[in-house]
């Protein structure tokens, strides 16, 4: 069965079961690698991506109700070349160790500022409490998020590069 | 980043066939064996005297570093990036020998068929075997081209020097080392001793340089394992058994062999695996084959709730970690105490995944593994055929922390490899599988008796460990998980008592830090292993130093002396008394008020007696009414020698203090008699937001001109200490069995004052 | 004859002045001096802090994030919001300066130690049973905890409200002052249970419904029906819809662990009173079950099995992984969409049958998907069971964003079917004022601790 996704602003169409998790799509049909699996319960925020501009768990959400709604995954926030301000903000402040839960943390991250660029430093904590890193980059995240606030403010946009 | 869409990729005879000039034979040393700690080298003689770093393991200038005939220079170290940031350190200390940007190095990491044989990537000696063998072959290589340059130029090779790739006279000559690479010999021994340059003149070690595979890593390029999709790709599933010692029954193999997309059901005694076309297929299959699937069960599990006394009643066999042969003397108080630490989890956020591709007879598997070429040796054991059949090739993986599930994914792959010859299979563990699977860190008993003196000085320390061995690492296929369900098993290797320098499960145990006049220190070694364990980030110096460092804050408190100022008391290493200084002075320890419900710990250790020293300052604060403790800040004074990144040291030491809280206040691997139940986050629960200090302050003791010390697993036992020390202080009371949960704080609370 | 009435009518008018001002006049009771900190005994506070626990104080005087006790929650009633007083032992901002006689008073008669009247959002019109010794070892606790500077906003009151004499009336109403006789046909086990359920434990203040003076009405005692902090408040009565009956063992497993077999782990505000009890002794929770348990019907005389723990060493029950051993769901082509939310997001925990609380619980027997209205169902899948920080136990993620109003309609569509239940009528409209914010839904996770509802939630910011 074929479903009509709009990922990063390009409708693209996926020929799976509507059951299957958005995760599989973007990883494996769509070949994107910012979203990860990380437990398939979510209990991690691994696989988090945006959509309508919420931040969800993709391993949860079947394909079947995104029909119609804008996902974003971090590859739709900027390039090596052209990062966008939260791409920016973790480059600048180095925040990844092995940097597997990163993207899942920014998505997440990016879904509050757009909201509030302004988000205090509590808020980006409570913000980000379903998401998991093992590393302990935690002290680094945290900067790179207010950072990142702080770019999105300065250039007046809503963070897409 | 090598293009994952071609299996096969590089080899070292295709990346040395276009245009090199350099001749080159690839030199192998056998494998560390299955320790992390390689073992000593032997001592020098005049025909084999002892090199700089991994040097001594494979001496050949061109094992380390190419220059290929257009300037090009490739760098091959045996070490895995496992967040650690050597992608981007190692590079850093070849191009500061040689005289390049950062940017001219090509760093080519872990593969069987192209690198040196390193070992594992463990014990926080990436950069002191790796780093010291590059940076020494760089500037040896820099030296041959300087000499190569003069001989070409006609002139004394002490008028040239080396800048910004080239050979430059005094007189304006100038030469790029693309003119003369083609006429010199790399294939040559390292020698002793090199020409390094100056810290002063350093011009990219010992800056901040940026990792390079962050860029990627979060504008969602191709960085791990899991993000490999070579063309035809499959994907892949096992099924584990429910328990260590299950065997299968029965499984419904017919019915799930036609489900949608299955391309094969994988039986073979008692393993079980599923190959599909799409991820979602292999999952549902293989949930189907796990629900179909009957086992016969044996409560072989220890009794959790007696897990330290169930620990002491192993059989041992004893070992002396250390004995100065010197009698107790003059000892009027004792610090006498018992600390325990229970079973505990690497927790890797992603689940460990391997690529195995079968191609005319060679098995090449992409994986996150921490030593290439003794999982090598384990899956070509494992598929029983030659070694030279089997390519393992590092691939970054999910943080592992140490022997995770990596090694046990890279077998599956292999296994499933052979059902599907020609195609690449992704073989992916579930959440509870890398959780119930996991070798985890060994729970632990220690005692420590600290004897003070009449000057309320430590006269006498004695100190005894429980542990299994902290190594069940490849080398052999019996220490894959899956051989040991196949119809023909193969048999974990015994565990032996192995006492070094570097130390394991009794690392850090010997006070070597503190000036004693006794010290006896014994390890009880646990060879049975009734829950599987291995290595985690800094083996049994966690529980180690989190024991003697709780002690010697006791003992502090019973010589009625001042924490920092007890322990400078008994440091005679210069370097110790710097970190120490650096921690309590940033943190304002003389300046420190007590509030209600805060309290300040210390502690210090230098890792494993041999890499970084650490100091580290803590304040916590404990909710009385819930006992719930909460780390408020922490400052740390760090030695790592001869800095090459100090912005990856630092990330390393803010990451091992967050780990090691959450370790320290949360973290114990739960289990029945039969089964291992924390399988997911909800049953073993890590670190949030929510528990995150407020800050963390790292200040690092330059070290100009000594040699890298090793860093990544140095907080992690200081950490732990300071957060106890801190809870004896906010509360009065300590806590001696990890983790320090909000009911142990309670109940402390609530027990008798100490006499 | 004229100037006869008027004296008379004086004389009464005095009286009833009299009577007036002895009912809204209540005096100041002194201050404790300062500077002479009071000690307890030990075992006195820890007696305290399983009262205090039973009486689930934390949950109203501590804000968000804030300090233990401190005080300063909004409280939002059909009157106006009131703000939580700080009870620590601060002098200047808490309960420092209050003698165990004011405390005393507070708790029985809704007075606080100026001699203001207390709004019955603190509920002394169930604090007034409690006993001599027990209100001796909750000062004993208080008294000893942290002292924090925090003043509480003032209560924003609509007029006659706001005038706090008014609630002397209020008092002369509803407030039945003293202790509960203890009746005698009924086990001690019953009355203990019944001290504490009706006194401390304050369960009708939320589980009964309320007449428009805010008073509760006991003619429905433990009725339910009303929506508290965004959930809907289930009856404890015959009419629970629980559809795995409660019995003794399974309440006292709830209240202490936070969960019970069949019916899955405490959510919303609940999860802070179990939280709460989790740290009270096996006996008096038992107590308060089997109170509880025979209000809903069950006759508390009938022995019960041993109560469900978490406790480490048991056999395993025959499955303990969640998703690799889920059987997958068949999806036929064109389903509804409901069900293949419930195949993707929620058949991988809530079939697997992994006992509770870390699997979850199977729908059909929830009581959320059985009760009169979606509220909670809504509220679950919107926001979970964030997770406890550091603490074993159970996360359901939240599929705020997820998931449209269609969507949501389907899935509780889908789960009502499959508890052979009609739709909800009214589940449009409670989604779309939940997902718009109307509905304002606080988040807790299973410790207890307030998080901040998921993204999809109006209100994103604490």
């Amino acid at each position: 069965m074929s479903i009509t996704l709009n990922v990063n602003g390009q409708d693209q169409t996926v020929n799976a079961d509507p059951d299957t998790p958005l995760l599989y799509a973007l990883r494996n049909d769509l070949e994107l690698n910012g979203p990860k699996f990380g437990c398939g319960l979510g209990q991690c925020g691994a696989c988090t991506v945006i959509v309508d501009g919420k931040p969800i768990f993709s391993c949860l959400t079947p394909i079947a109700v995104l029909e119609g709604k804008k996902i974003r995954t971090v590859e739709g926030l900027g390039t090596v070349e052209k990062p966008g301000p939260m791409q920016q903000a973790f480059i600048e402040e180095q925040a990844a160790q092995c940097g597997y839960c990163i993207p899942g943390m920014m998505m997440r991250a990016q879904a509050l500022l757009e909201k509030n660029p302004a988000a205090t430093e509590t808020q980006i904590r409570t913000a980000l409490e379903p998401n998991l890193c093992r590393c302990g980059t935690h002290m680094r995240i945290l900067r790179a998020v207010k950072r990142a606030g702080e770019l999105m403010q300065q250039a007046g946009t809503g963070g897409n590069a | 980043m090598d293009d994952f869409k071609k299996p096969g990729g590089i080899t070292r005879r295709n990346l040395l066939a276009g245009g090199g000039a350099l001749v080159v034979s690839f030199s192998l040393t056998q494998a560390f064996g299955q320790s992390e700690n390689p073992p000593p080298p032997p001592p020098p003689t005049a025909d084999k005297p002892t090199l700089p770093g991994a040097l001594n393991d494979d001496p050949f200038l061109d094992s380390w570093i190419k220059i290929d005939g257009k300037g090009a220079i490739t760098v091959f170290t045996g070490k895995a990036e496992l967040g650690q940031g050597i992608k981007t350190s190692i590079p850093q200390c070849a191009a500061e020998e040689l005289d390049v940007p950062f940017d001219a190095i090509k760093l080519i990491t872990a593969d069987t068929f192209v690198t040196p044989n390193e070992g594992f990537t463990a014990g926080s000696m990436s950069m002191l075997n790796s780093g010291t063998a590059v940076r020494n072959a760089a500037a040896q290589i820099r030296e041959l081209l300087i000499a190569q340059a003069a001989v070409k130029l006609g002139v004394d090779p002490a008028t040239l020097h080396a800048e910004d790739g080239h050979i430059v006279g005094a007189k304006g000559e100038k030469l790029a080392y693309a003119d003369v690479v083609g006429n010199i010999q790399l294939h040559v021994n390292a020698q002793p001793v090199s020409k390094l340059k100056a810290t002063k003149d350093f011009k990219v070690m010992g800056k901040a340089q940026p990792r390079v595979d962050i860029p990627g890593k979060v504008t969602g390029g191709q960085a791990f394992v899991q993000d490999m999709r070579p063309e035809g790709m499959l994907h892949g599933r096992v099924v584990r058994p429910p328990s260590y010692h299950a065997t299968l029954i029965d499984a419904d193999i017919a019915t799930v062999e036609k489900m949608p997309g299955v391309v094969k059901v994988v039986r073979d005694g008692s393993y079980l695996g599923i190959i599909a076309e799409q991820e979602w297929q292999a999952v549902k299959a293989m949930r189907a084959l796990a629900r179909s699937a009957k086992w016969n069960e044996k409560a072989t599990l220890p009794d959790i709730n007696h897990l330290p006394e169930t620990l002491k009643s192993l059989a041992v066999q004893d070992g002396v970690v250390a004995d100065n042969k010197t009698p107790a003397v003059g000892v009027v108080k004792t610090v006498d105490a018992t600390f325990t630490r229970p079973y505990q989890m690497h927790g890797s956020i992603g689940p460990s995944c391997a690529v195995g591709h079968l191609v005319d007879g060679v098995t090449t598997v992409w994986t996150h593994t921490q030593g290439v070429y003794p999982d090598r040796d384990a899956i070509a054991q494992l598929l029983g055929v030659d070694k030279p059949k089997v390519r393992c090739i590092h691939t970054e993986g999910s943080g592992c922390y140490g022997h995770n599930g990596a090694d046990d994914a890279a077998g599956d792959a292999a296994l499933l490899a052979q059902q599907v010859p020609g195609k690449p299979v992704r073989v992916q563990f579930m959440r509870e599988q890398e959780h119930a699977w996991d070798p985890f860190g060994p729970g632990m008993v220690t005692h420590i008796k600290i004897g003070l003196n009449a000057e309320n000085k430590m006269a006498a320390w004695d100190y005894e460990l429980w542990s299994n061995s902290h190594g069940s690492r490849p080398g052999s296929a019996g220490a894959l998980v899956s051989s040991r369900y196949l119809s023909k098993p193969f048999p974990e290797d015994p565990q032996k008592l192995v006492i070094t320098p570097l130390g394991s499960g009794d690392r850090n145990a010997d006070p070597l830090g503190y000036d004693l006049p006794h010290k006896h220190v014994i390890w009880h070694f646990i060879k049975d292993q009734p829950v599987r364990q291995s290595s985690m980030r800094a083996l049994g110096a966690y529980c180690n130093v989190f024991s003697m460092e709780s002690a010697v804050g006791e003992a502090a408190i019973l010589a009625g002396a001042d924490q920092v100022e007890f322990r400078l008391s008994h440091v005679k290493d210069p370097r110790g008394i710097d970190v120490i200084n650096a921690a309590a002075k940033n943190f304002g320890w003389t300046d420190w008020k007590p509030a209600e419900g805060r309290g300040r710990g210390f502690a210090y250790a230098r890792y494993k007696n041999h890499a970084c020293y650490l100091a580290i300052a803590v304040e916590i604060e404990v909710d009385k009414n819930t006992g719930k403790v909460r780390l408020v800040r922490a400052n740390v004074g760090i030695d790592s020698g001869e800095i090459v990144n100090p912005d990856g040291i630092k990330n390393q030491t803010e990451g091992g203090i967050i780990q090691s809280m959450s370790w320290t206040l949360f973290e114990a691997v739960q289990f029945d008699r039969t089964r291992i139940t924390s399988v997911d986050w909800q049953t073993y629960p890590i670190a949030r937001f929510g528990s995150i200090p407020d800050s963390i302050d790292i200040e690092i003791v330059p070290r100009p001109g000594q040699g890298f010390l090793g860093t990544g697993e140095g907080a992690q036992g200081p950490t732990a200490a300071a957060i106890g020390n801190a809870i004896r202080d906010a509360i009065g009371k300590r806590l001696y069995d990890l983790p320090l949960t909000p009911d142990k704080v309670l109940a402390a609370m609530a027990a008798p004052a100490a006499a | 004859m004229l100037r006869r009435l008027l004296i008379v009518l004086v004389v009464v008018v005095i009286l009833a002045g009299a009577a007036f001002f002895s009912l809204v006049y209540k005096p100041a009771i002194d201050a404790v001096p300062p500077g002479q900190a009071q000690t307890f005994d030990t075992a006195l506070v820890a007696h305290g802090a399983e009262l205090a626990a039973i009486g689930d104080c934390s949950s109203c005087h501590t804000t968000a994030g804030g300090k233990p006790f401190a005080g300063g929650l909004a409280v939002p009633t059909p009157f106006g919001t009131i703000y939580s007083s700080n009870i620590t032992p601060d002098r200047a901002t808490g309960i420092g300066q209050w003698s165990e006689a004011a405390f005393q008073r507070a708790l029985r008669e809704g007075v606080d130690r100026d001699g203001n009247f207390l709004y019955p959002a603190f509920p002394f019109d169930h604090f007034t049973h409690v006993s001599d010794d027990d209100i001796n070892a909750l000062y004993a606790y208080f008294m000893t905890r942290q002292a924090v500077n925090a003043p509480s906003p003032a209560s924003v009151l609509q007029f006659p409200y706001s005038i706090r004499q008014a609630m002397a009336g209020w008092d002369l109403l509803f407030l039945k002052k003293g202790p509960l006789q203890p009746v005698a046909d009924q086990s001690d086990e019953w009355n203990r249970g019944r001290y504490l359920a009706e006194g401390l434990g304050h369960c009708a203040a939320c589980h009964t419904p309320r007449n428009q003076l805010g008073a509760e009405d006991s003619s429905q005692q433990f009725a339910g029906g009303s929506v508290i902090d965004g959930w809907y408040v289930y009856p404890l009565d015959k009419n629970s819809p629980a559809p795995t009956k409660w019995d003794v063992a399974s309440l006292t497993s709830y209240l202490k662990h936070g969960f019970a077999q069949g019916h899955g782990a405490a959510a919303g505000p609940m999860a802070q009173v179990t939280a709460n009890l989790a740290g009270v002794n096996d006996a008096d929770v038992k107590a308060i079950a089997t109170y509880v348990a025979s209000q809903m019907g069950v006759d508390s005389t009938t022995p019960t099995p041993a109560p469900t723990t978490m406790a480490a060493g048991e056999p395993s029950p025959p499955l303990n992984s969640g998703d690799s051993l889920n059987l997958p769901m068949t999806v036929p082509t064109g389903a509804d969409i409901g069900q293949t939310v419930f195949a993707t997001a929620c058949s991988s925990c809530h079939t697997a049958g992994r006992a509770q609380p870390f699997g979850g619980v199977d729908l059909r027997q929830s009581s959320a998907v059985n009760a009169d209205s979606p509220q909670n169902v809504v509220n679950m899948v919107l926001y979970g069971l964030p997770a406890s920080d550091g603490k074993v136990g159970p996360i359901m993620p939240s599929f705020a964003g997820a998931l449209d109003q269609g969507q949501l309609v389907a899935l509780l569509g889908y789960l009502r079917s499959g508890a052979g239940k009609s739709a909800w009528s009214d589940a449009a409209t409670v989604v779309a004022d939940t997902l718009s914010g109307k509905t304002a839904v606080k988040s807790y996770s299973a410790d207890g601790i307030e998080r901040v509802p998921g993204a999809g939630n109006a209100r994103t910011t604490p």
